[in-house]
């Protein structure tokens, strides 16, 4: 089976898992155009490479190593949407098909390198998050200065999520902060530097500002900066 | 403050109660200003003691000096530059890291210092005791303990500022990792050539920060040391593959972290930290996504209510009292020393019934939400909403002022953080119907066309609130930040703190607001008796008969309105011989005229508090697109209006 037809599976899978809770057969014969009987077979094969779980009528759902191939392929899809339509000027309705074909045959290299000069951009242009690559940096500023050095960068070990996507009380370490060093300087003056153990307190409803309690005091931060706050392993327990 | 005999200074983080210990320190005879061309609020007290008269300025609350917000850049240059006898650093008990962190930025400013760590008492409920003796050994400087707002430690605090002012010690350098200090080892040597009004190591240690005013500075008698900072900075980088900044902020916090956990002795987790705190329990409610808006809609309807209904009551029966002593005439006739007078006093008379009912009781209210922590709530849960204007959720708050009276409201965007959010809000307050352009809408439209069109033209207003907001956000040049703020715990306010806050910014208007209205309503009035107007008339007609369609006396009255809103209505009443405005004007008319009130420039206060605020430049801008904004309007108004009318 070829790599960009498991990619694109993983994908659909990934979509439908995150709306309906696994994902279908016939749901994802509809989405990618083809019939039942060939999705089972994939699925079959899929499910033997170890990519995803599957049970007959209902529905596959992906594991670790699926969830990370399709991390990996959205952060690439999405990446080219900001390229094509930021860079290239493209309709912003043509983009999303024009990245689905292209987001098979570009490596983690280019990968990395539209990310550097597209300022690690956040969002989309249609507004879905765009996850931070698995590099050991502290900040965007450190993968400039590596992209200009030539340095090695060690490869996380350990996957990281943004701030946001913590539950209240759950309590982290700051890995990675994704941005504008301004913002970054800002953060840390108040205490939000690397390795310091921050936890969430309480978020407010439509997307506003965060609250986190970090060094004993509590900040409220606008949603924007805070899911770009990047924390490792998330446990549970006081800060 | 005039013939002090010592200038102290106090600094530190916001919400630490650095406030308080200045009311605690100085008496009632404070100052509140600006900082010199600086949107920052200044305050500033008297301290006497054992027959010294020592000048206390409080420094505007921050957190670092490494943003180069204004705020820190007046914080910075007025200890280095001032140098200040004593300054004073004033930090929270309950967050020792993030206060030392900037304790340790003041120690490289090499001032005669002082640690006030307060609020100990609510450290305490937290289970958290700080030993102050190895602190002070720690750090090389005194502490002092204190609960300022029982006044306790207050003694021994000014008894340690005495002894400092006399012995100005220099407090110990502290030195951090081996790779930060080896440059500013290069860089130090090399300074002594160079004659700056800073210390030397601090110099060293900017210059590897990169910071833009002293590469400035030293750059102008010697380049080559700028060139060779800035290479090391490079290296620092190269190291820790982070900006210097960044690298140096981490730096000082590993040592903040270091003492911290020397000095503060945890209890373990017991009864008293088990139950959640107040703070906690408040924000449950305050921070709830219902009942947290009920809360904030509870506490802005309660102002507006007082704006309309007691405010205005307040308003309406103090001119009442005064119209006893004199009445406005805008036809007077008689000797100019009458005429003169007429006008002055008319201008006292607003004044009066502008402070009394609106200004002190906003100030008040803003005071206590200030003080108590529940305005930070505020603005939490209005964020999102002011993103449509460009702004964040502390905007908020001039803009409920500005339905009161857009004086103080303008004074209100001090709070915002950067110049541009500042300006931004203060243009979009001037917008805001206050009290005085609600009386014009609802003396012309509400009353003698209907009140739905008086309500239309408040929804219209509000809608040109947003759209304005955008244009001007995309126009108005500079950088806009989003919102990251510090969540104090709630306490009861400090009545004394209230109080003093409310009188001194009181009194810093009225010596804008009175003047402005007695001189510039004696001027028109004078005009007036001079013949002076009529030509005006005659000169405005193109505007006012052909282009918004109404009747030529207008331009009078709108220039009335300079001087105040509602002046608009009296002047119109005497000239028409009648306040039946039905009878001698169309409903058209009617609603095109309270539109161009509403929209053209504020009055002859507020272009003042602009000024004063922002400078003549902006506030005429301010007051120019106003102006066309309101005739462009009015006029599409005029046309569109007659054609369903």
């Amino acid at each position: 089976m070829a790599q960009e037809q498991v990619e694109e599976y993983i994908e659909a899978i990934y979509d439908l898992e995150s709306r309906d809770g696994s994902a279908k057969t016939t749901a994802i014969a509809k989405c990618l155009h083809v019939a039942p009987a060939s999705v089972t077979e994939v699925l079959k094969s899929l499910s033997d490479k170890g990519f995803i779980q599957y049970e007959p009528y209902r529905g596959a759902t992906l594991t670790y190593e699926g969830k990370e191939i399709a991390d990996t392929i959205k952060r690439k899809h999405r990446l080219l949407e900001v390229f094509l339509a930021d860079v290239l000027k493209l309709n912003r309705e043509k983009v999303h098909d024009e990245a689905c074909r292209m987001e098979h045959t570009i490596s983690g290299e280019t990968e990395n390198a539209l990310c550097r000069m597209l300022d690690a951009p956040a969002h989309c242009p249609h507004g879905s998050p765009i996850i931070p690559c698995n590099k050991g940096v502290g900040s965007c500023a450190e993968c400039d200065g590596a992209g200009k050095t030539d340095m090695p960068v060690a490869i996380r070990d350990k996957k990281i999520i943004p701030i946001t996507e913590l539950v209240p009380e759950q309590k982290g370490q700051i890995a990675f902060i994704r941005g504008d060093y301004k913002v970054v300087q800002r953060l840390s003056d108040l205490g939000l530097t690397l390795g310091t153990s921050v936890s969430v307190m309480r978020k407010t409803p439509m997307d506003g500002p965060v609250e986190i309690l970090v060094r004993r005091t509590k900040l409220a931060i606008d949603h924007a900066i805070a899911e770009n706050i990047f924390i490792e392993s998330p446990g549970t327990g006081n800060v | 403050m005039k013939n002090a005999d010592y200038t102290i200074a106090l600094a530190g983080n916001a919400n630490v109660g650095k406030s308080v210990i200045f009311n605690q320190l100085t008496g009632v005879d404070q100052i509140i200003g600006n900082w010199p061309g600086k949107t920052v609020e200044r305050a500033e007290g008297l301290l006497l003691h054992s027959g010294k008269r020592i000048r206390v300025i409080d420094l505007p609350g921050i957190y670092s000096f490494s943003t180069f917000s204004m705020e820190e850049l007046v914080s910075r240059d007025f200890i280095a530059l001032e140098h200040p006898d004593a300054v004073i650093n004033v930090i929270d008990a309950s967050a020792l890291e993030r206060n030392l962190f900037f304790t340790i930025q003041l120690l490289e400013l090499a001032p005669p210092l002082l640690i006030a760590v307060n609020q100990i008492d609510l450290a305490e409920k937290k289970g958290i005791t700080i030993d102050t003796k190895k602190l002070s050994a720690l750090l090389g400087v005194p502490v002092v303990p204190t609960i300022a707002i029982r006044g306790k430690g207050i003694a021994d605090l000014t008894d340690a500022i005495t002894s400092l002012m006399q012995d100005h010690p220099v407090p110990p350098v502290l030195y951090y990792g081996k790779e930060i200090e080896e440059r500013i080892a290069k860089i130090v040597p090399r300074l002594s050539k160079v004659t700056t009004p800073y210390p030397v190591r601090w110099t060293a240690m900017k210059l590897l920060e990169r910071d833009s005013s002293i590469m400035q500075v030293v750059s102008e008698q010697d380049l080559g040391i700028v060139t060779t900072a800035g290479l090391l900075a490079g290296e620092i980088e190269s190291i820790h593959g982070e900006p210097v900044c960044v690298v140096m902020s981490a730096e000082r916090y590993q040592i903040a972290d270091r003492v911290a956990t020397e000095v503060i002795t945890m209890r373990t987790p017991g009864e008293g930290l088990q139950k959640k705190s107040l703070t906690d329990r408040l924000d449950a409610v305050a921070l709830h996504p219902i009942l947290g808006y009920l809360a904030v809609i509870a506490v802005l309807g309660g102002l507006l209510v007082w704006t309309f209904i007691i405010g205005a009551q307040v308003s309406a029966f103090l001119a009442e009292f005064l119209s006893q002593f004199e009445q406005y005439e805008p036809v007077i006739t008689g000797p100019l020393m009458d005429i003169l007078w007429n006008g002055a006093f008319t201008g006292f008379t607003a004044g009066v019934t502008l402070v009394i009912p609106y200004v002190l009781p906003f100030y008040l209210l803003l005071a206590v939400m200030e003080d108590s922590g529940y305005l930070t709530r505020i603005s939490v849960m209005l964020d999102r909403g002011m993103h449509k204007l460009g702004l964040h959720g502390k905007a908020i708050i001039p803009m409920i002022l500005g339905y009161g009276c857009n004086v103080p409201a303008i004074y209100a965007c001090r709070i915002m953080e950067t110049p541009k959010q500042k300006t931004l809000a203060a243009f979009l307050v001037t917008l805001v119907p206050c009290t005085a352009r609600t009386v014009v809408i609802l003396g012309l439209v509400a009353a003698f066309v209907n009140i739905w069109w008086a309500l239309a033209l408040y929804a219209f207003d509000i809608l040109l609130i947003l759209v304005a907001g955008r244009i001007a956000f995309k126009a108005v040049p500079g950088e806009s930040v989003g919102l990251i703020m510090e969540m104090p715990d709630y306490h009861v306010p400090s009545l004394s703190v209230v109080l003093k806050q409310t009188w001194t910014r009181t009194k810093s208007l009225i010596w804008i607001v009175f003047p402005a209205y007695i001189i510039g309503s004696a001027i028109i009035q004078g005009f007036y008796a001079a013949g002076l107007l009529n030509p005006v008339n005659d000169l405005l007609s193109p505007v006012t008969v052909l282009w918004l369609g109404l009747p030529a006396v207008i331009g009078i009255t709108l220039i009335f309105g300079i001087v105040r809103k509602e002046l608009t209505i009296l002047t119109l009443a005497v000239i028409f011989h009648t306040t039946n405005f039905g009878a001698v004007m169309s409903p058209v008319q009617l609603i095109v005229l309270a539109l161009v009130s509403m929209l053209y420039i504020p009055c002859i206060s507020v272009i003042l508090v602009l000024a004063s605020e922002f400078g003549w430049k902006k506030a005429l801008a301010i007051s120019a697109t106003e102006i066309v904004m309101a005739i462009a309007l009015g006029g599409i108004a005029f046309r569109v209006l007659s054609l369903v009318m």
